[in-house]
């Protein structure tokens, strides 16, 4: 009889021989996949895997495993859309999604602020983000994403100190359709929402980190 | 009084076990009916004023959003008074505070006597959130009645202002189906509070909170009904999203969730489920307390 244990045993195993050689994640980011067209990560997104804030490039580092992986997946299946992305992540394999994946999750992130939602706030943006207006049905950013905006399990990810254009793009995104990969439809409605000047002013605030008051 | 007696009646049907005694829930408060529009508008943030009152009415907006962290003493499982209530407390459809201080004191089949303000929020430590209640003339239970006191600014005294409570949502002609409510959980719910219930944290602090188990609200707090909690889902979940789920899922996922396990009613009777079940729980309103459920005995507890 094959019991759980030993199925998991012999999962393991399988796992763990190719980490005996090399981290396979690592050769991604640093050189590409094994197809050319899947660039290596870091030519964007950094060595360190913090992104280009110039240039609006995501931070990868200390993303959610689950997340970054479905991420790729949906550029390859275009319910995320985006030139550069899409081609590169069709030209990844299953098990080189999986592996690049866990290795960004790894990487440090930045320390998120540690603001929490027992204050009141002292203006509107900082409103939006703690306590959302329920008059058009928008949670407070924090609710889902984490104290801070850090992030919370596979399905929120980070907000802290990404870039302002990246989180502005993305809100855009949600609004004109070119993103429709949300779980249960949760940040389309927010997104359309939420005013222009609404979106910069939030991109800018979790971007730069507000830091709690005393 | 016609409400009250159509209350008690739909109470009576909806329990299998129903006791000769007609004990309501809370509902002896009424409820407006969601068909009422909510016009009243609690005080905007910026007409807080800069003084004693002000700063007493931040320590109860501070306690309101973050109890567990701020009152651990009172606190015995992960959730936040704003849990329940929405927006902090202001949202319509979600147990306002600007709904629920201008009703009391009232009368209470729950611990059969009249309750006023600081008891009602006593029961809320007691079994909302499994703790302890803190005393009535303690700083916890006046800072919150001083924040429920505000948003209630300019609010009629006993008068139910629609959007008070949970509107509530009529038991399907059907009844309500468990294994249905589970596929409603967990392609709509599993996603924030986890595929067991089990809620999402950071760090130590619950972000999105436990819906069963040893850190959620326990089998005294109203939210065990499933009449209460289909309710609560129908108007106030998935978060940002209220309105979404019919009321037959709103019904089906709330008595999947009902069923599961949580910390024991703190009254419960000389250790005995079946006497708790006869004395708090045979007509408060629709749940699963002491039933058999799949072949298991509904109301043991989590244990401590």
């Amino acid at each position: 009889m094959i019991t759980v244990d030993r199925i998991l045993i012999s999962s393991l195993l399988l796992f763990s021989l190719p980490a005996a050689h090399a981290d396979p994640g690592q050769k991604i980011l640093a050189q590409g996949g094994a197809n050319p067209a899947a660039m290596a990560c870091q030519g964007c997104h950094g060595p360190d895997g913090l992104g280009l804030a110039a240039a609006g490039f995501p931070r990868l580092a200390g993303l959610p495993t689950g997340y970054l992986s479905k991420q790729l997946r949906d550029f390859r299946d275009g319910t995320r859309r985006n030139p550069i992305m899409e081609p590169l992540a069709k030209a990844l394999g299953d098990d080189e999604i999986a592996a690049v994946s866990q290795t960004l999750a790894a990487m440090p992130a930045p320390v998120a602020p540690g603001s929490r939602r027992q204050q009141m706030a002292s203006d509107p943006t900082e409103q939006l983000a703690l306590y959302g207006d329920w008059s058009r049905q928008i949670p407070g950013c924090v609710q889902c994403h984490g104290p801070g905006g850090v992030g919370v399990g596979e399905h929120f990810p980070p907000l802290a100190r990404q870039p302002a254009t990246y989180l502005v793009a993305q809100l855009n995104a949600w609004r004109d359709g070119s993103r429709h990969n949300d779980p249960n439809q949760l940040m389309v409605g927010v997104a359309k929402a939420m005013t222009d000047d609404e979106v910069k002013a939030i991109a800018e605030y979790f971007a730069a980190g507000q830091e709690a008051r005393p | 009084m016609k409400a009250i007696v159509c209350t008690a009646l739909a109470c009576a049907l909806g329990s299998a076990h129903a006791a000769q005694v007609a004990m309501e829930d809370q509902s002896q408060l009424k409820v407006p009916p969601a068909s009422q529009a909510p016009v009243f508008m609690p005080p905007a943030q910026s007409e807080l004023p800069d003084n004693a009152f002000g700063k007493m009415v931040r320590d109860g907006y501070a306690l309101f959003v973050d109890t567990q962290r701020l009152a651990p003493a009172y606190v015995g499982n992960g959730m936040k008074c704003s849990n329940c209530h929405l927006d902090q407390g202001r949202m319509a459809h979600s147990a306002p505070l600007w709904g629920a201080y201008p009703m009391y004191p009232a009368y209470r089949k729950k611990n059969d006597k009249v309750n006023t303000y600081a008891e009602r929020i006593q029961g809320c430590f007691q079994f909302s959130m499994n703790g302890k209640a803190p005393a009535a003339d303690s700083h916890e239970i006046s800072v919150l009645s001083v924040y429920s006191y505000w948003l209630a600014s300019k609010a009629q005294i006993g008068v139910e202002p629609p959007g008070r409570g949970y509107p509530d949502v009529a038991q399907p002609a059907g009844g309500y189906d468990i294994a249905r409510g589970k596929q409603v959980y967990q392609q709509q719910c599993a996603l924030c509070h986890g595929a067991d219930g089990e809620g999402q944290k950071v760090a130590d602090d619950y972000v999105m909170p436990p819906l069963w188990g040893k850190d959620s609200y326990n089998w005294g707090a109203g939210m065990h009904r499933i009449n209460t909690a289909a309710s609560f889902i129908k108007y106030n979940m998935p978060l940002g999203k209220p309105g979404s789920l019919s009321d037959q899922q709103a019904w089906d996922v709330a008595a999947y969730i009902n069923k599961h396990e949580r910390p024991q009613d703190p009254r419960l009777v000389e250790g005995s489920v079946e006497k708790t079940r006869l004395k708090f729980h045979a007509n408060d309103g629709v749940n699963l307390y002491g039933q058999t459920v799949e072949g298991v005995l509904v109301g043991q507890g989590t244990g401590k």
